[in-house]
């Protein structure tokens, strides 16, 4: 029989692992991509090689906080000294560390796209060089806020005191916490970077029009934030909640779900968003006088590309506040499971796609403003028909919440 | 918790409906938004056509909903026939 210490420790350790493992991914994508760019540029004007280098290696920096982040949680998760012998730190432990590896990936990957960006454009407009490096570094600074809030949630989930916590539902809880941050920041993370890589070739085409192409870029990759928001608002909620109102069974399955849908849910929206509001920057750029048609249709797409994170934020609030029976049989978990899962998966998709329609007319509103209503109307008849499969996800979550 | 055959059964049917709905809407979801992305793209280049475009445009997404409502069909069949 594992006594209590031995698990925990064991846990730590996986966690570690789990940590700069997942974390490692992204910084290393987005500064591969950074440092691709940077050769390009280079083969452009092989004079500039000295400050291409710089810009890239400053770009990359940044993007490589993400994974320092998941350096320090993974060496905390292995040598600080657990605050209980509880069995419950265990599960805390492994919720820590996919919180701040999972969000890694998306900072990493979302920071290389501007550092990449950067570097072509300045081989385009020299003279522009330290505004664009300015953007750069805005657009990557913005990029890192999901990493942030994964570091916060693992900060919380291994540093406070759950010793008191029931196992069961408690564990699941926590380990849920971790992960609708961790999969949430995934998308906000690799969205928030595609506006700012857009934001930097802008600038370099038109530098006249630098002031409404970076507004553009801050509006877009703040919205790109709000699914990181949602995520960490269930963490919260999945922290700091009150386990003794939940029955032990099925009350896991209910929070641990509740974590995935939430998380799950908010890629597709973070990826969908980036890709319209890249598009609002291109064209913003490229043609400023309709700055605010551009921007008007930008912010049409993204609250409607929002909706499937919104499912999904909707049935983990239902999973973390409906008033559930004790029941210890296995249908009566796996019930509530289903729901988290079937409502995250089922928006990855189409908070993909509803993107991709959105950044289309988007992209065609700034080539073309005179058909902006039929654009309108197109893009809105397209998401609708692309929201469907998102909405019987979310009727078979509901289903299964209440009438199975 | 001790489990008996009939709620193994039934709870993992239900869990698989939740991945069958889940994973199932992914494909259409991105594939639908392909299409309506490219169909706005070619409004934007030929705003006259825009009615031919746009039927162009439901009925393709309506054969790529087809798998979507396939997984609906069998997340159904999971959660109230099987």
């Amino acid at each position: 029989m594992l006594n209590s210490i031995a698990y925990i420790t064991a846990s730590s350790y996986l966690a570690a692992g789990l940590t700069i493992g997942l974390g490692a991914i992204g910084a290393a994508l987005g500064e591969g991509y950074a440092a691709g760019l940077a050769n390009e540029s280079i083969s452009y004007k092989p004079k500039m090689s000295g400050e291409l280098l710089k810009n890239m290696l400053v770009g990359q920096a940044i993007a490589e906080s993400a994974a320092i982040f998941a350096l320090v949680v993974a060496i905390l998760l292995l040598f600080a000294q657990p605050s209980s012998g509880s069995p419950i730190v265990a599960w805390s432990a492994i919720g820590a560390g996919l919180a701040m590896g999972l969000a890694a990936i998306g900072s990493g990957i979302g920071a290389g796209s501007p550092a990449g960006k950067a570097c072509l454009a300045i081989v385009h407009q020299p003279s522009e060089k330290s505004r664009i490096m300015t953007t750069m570094l805005v657009g990557s600074a913005v990029c890192q806020t999901p990493a942030i809030f994964g570091m916060v949630i693992s900060f919380l989930l291994m540093f406070m005191d759950f010793s008191s916590a029931p196992l069961y539902p408690a564990g699941a809880a926590l380990l849920g916490a971790g992960l609708a941050t961790g999969l949430a920041a995934i998308g906000s993370g690799l969205g928030s970077g595609l506006p700012a890589g857009a934001a930097c070739l802008g600038i370099a085409r038109q530098p006249k029009s630098g002031d409404k192409t970076m507004t553009t870029m801050l509006v877009g990759s703040a919205v790109c934030q709000t699914p990181a928001i949602f995520g960490i608002v269930i963490s919260f909620l999945l922290i700091f909640m009150d386990f003794s109102s939940v029955p032990p069974y099925p009350g896991w399955a209910a929070l641990l779900g509740a974590g995935l849908a939430t998380g799950l849910a908010a890629i597709g929206s973070g990826v969908g968003n980036g890709f319209t509001a890249m598009e609002a920057v291109s064209g913003t750029a490229r043609n400023p006088e309709c700055n605010s048609e551009t921007n008007r249709v930008m912010l049409i797409g993204m609250s409607v590309g929002q909706s499937t994170a919104i499912y999904g934020f909707l049935v983990s609030l239902l999973l973390v506040f409906t008033k559930m029976e004790p029941s210890t049989s296995l249908t009566s978990c796996l019930r509530l499971l289903g729901a988290g899962i079937s409502s995250g998966f089922g928006g990855i998709g189409p908070g993909i796609g509803l993107g991709i329609v959105a950044a289309s007319a988007v992209r065609w509103v700034a080539r073309r403003p005179s058909s902006t209503v039929a654009l309108i109307r197109t893009m809105l008849v397209g998401m609708a028909v692309t929201e469907s499969t998102a909405i019987y996800a979310l009727i078979v979550a509901l289903l299964l919440l209440f009438v199975l | 918790m001790d489990i008996a055959g009939p709620d193994f059964i039934k709870g993992l049917s239900f869990l698989g409906a939740g991945l069958a709905m889940g994973f199932g809407a992914i494909g259409p979801g991105i594939g639908e938004g392909f299409a309506a992305g490219k169909a706005c793209e070619a409004i934007g280049r030929k705003p006259e056509e825009a009615g031919l475009l746009t039927r162009t445009m439901l009925v393709g997404q309506a054969v790529s909903e087809s798998t979507g409502i396939y997984s609906l069909v069998v997340a159904l069949l999971l959660l109230f026939v099987v």
